[in-house]
C-alpha cells in the first residue's frame, strides 16, 4: 500500500437501514484509495460492516473511528445502546438477541461478533449494561504478523 | 461465464436495465442470512436470495459482487432498485424457487468459488 496515514469518523443512527452500510462502504472506498491489499480490504469491510449493523440493530446512536497507518488498521465503534450483559455468549455462534423482524431481514443470526473476530487481528469489547459498547479491533498490514489472527485454525 | 449469459440462459427479468450484465462471473453463492454472505461468499460471485430490502445492496457492494438473482419471482423495494442503480450492482428476478435456480446455474457450470 501507500505509505500513508489516514484518520476518520462516521456517525451512525441506530435503526436508520436506509444509510446502513455506508460507513463501511466509504471505508473500503479509503483503503482502495490508498492501495491496501485486497485481502486486508476484504477482511476490514467484512468486519466494519459487522460493527457497523450491530450499531444500526441494537443502538441508539454509535461512531466508528478509524486509524490507518502502514502497519495496522485499527477500529474503534463506540455506540450508545444497552450493553452486553454476556460478552462471553455473545461470541457464540448463533446467538442473538435480535427480535423477530430483524431476523426476517437476514440480520441477527448470531454471526456479526464472531464475523469480526474471525476477520481481525485483535477484538477487545468493553461493555457496560445500560451505558454502551466500545468494539475495537486491530488488522496488520503486514503480512509477518498473520500469526496472530483471531481465526481458529 | 458472463453475468449477460447467465441472464439469456435462464430468462431472467433485468430489473436494472440500465447497468453493464458484461460482468465475469466467477461463482455463486445461496443464502438469505446477511452475516453468513458478507462473511462467506467471494468476490465477483453471483447471489442467490430471497431477501428484496435495500441492504442487500450494501453486502453485494462490499463484496464486489457480479450481481443478485432473487428467487421465487419475488420484487425488489423501490429503494433497492434506487439503490442498485447507484451502486452498480445489477439485479434479477428468477420466477424458479432457490433450489432449482442454483441447480441450473450449477449445470451452466457456476460452482461456489
Amino acid at each position: 500500500m501507500d505509505n500513508k496515514v489516514a484518520e476518520g469518523v462516521f456517525f451512525l443512527t441506530g435503526k436508520d437501514f436506509s444509510n446502513a452500510g455506508i460507513a463501511s462502504s466509504n471505508l473500503k472506498g479509503v483503503l482502495e484509495g490508498m492501495n491496501v491489499q485486497p485481502d486486508i480490504i476484504r477482511r476490514t469491510a467484512i468486519a466494519a460492516f459487522e460493527a457497523e449493523m450491530n450499531v444500526i440493530i441494537y443502538a441508539v446512536a454509535g461512531m466508528m473511528h478509524y486509524y490507518i497507518t502502514p502497519e495496522t488498521i485499527r477500529m474503534v465503534v463506540k455506540d450508545m445502546g444497552s450493553g452486553i450483559p454476556d460478552i462471553g455468549l455473545a461470541m457464540t455462534e448463533g446467538y442473538s438477541t435480535a427480535p423477530d423482524y430483524i431476523r426476517e431481514m437476514g440480520f441477527g443470526s448470531g454471526m456479526g461478533l464472531p464475523n469480526i473476530k474471525k476477520n481481525t487481528d485483535k477484538l477487545d469489547i468493553d461493555s457496560v449494561v445500560g451505558g454502551g459498547t466500545t468494539l475495537e479491533f486491530i488488522i496488520y498490514l503486514n503480512k509477518d504478523s498473520k500469526g496472530a489472527k483471531n481465526e481458529t485454525p | 461465464m458472463k453475468l449477460h449469459e447467465i441472464v439469456n440462459s435462464l430468462s431472467l427479468e433485468v430489473k436494472t436495465p440500465s447497468l453493464d450484465l458484461n460482468k465475469e462471473v466467477t461463482g455463486g453463492y445461496v443464502s438469505d442470512l446477511l452475516s453468513d454472505v458478507i462473511g462467506n461468499s467471494k468476490k465477483g460471485n453471483v447471489w442467490i436470495t430471497l431477501q428484496t430490502h435495500q441492504n442487500i445492496i450494501a453486502v453485494a457492494t462490499l463484496r464486489d459482487m457480479s450481481g443478485i438473482i432473487l428467487v421465487n419471482g419475488r420484487n425488489p423495494d423501490a429503494d433497492t432498485l434506487l439503490k442498485a442503480d447507484e451502486q452498480g450492482i445489477p439485479l434479477m428476478v428468477s420466477s424458479l424457487p432457490a433450489f432449482e435456480l442454483v441447480g441450473r446455474l450449477y449445470s451452466l457450470g457456476i460452482r461456489c468459488q
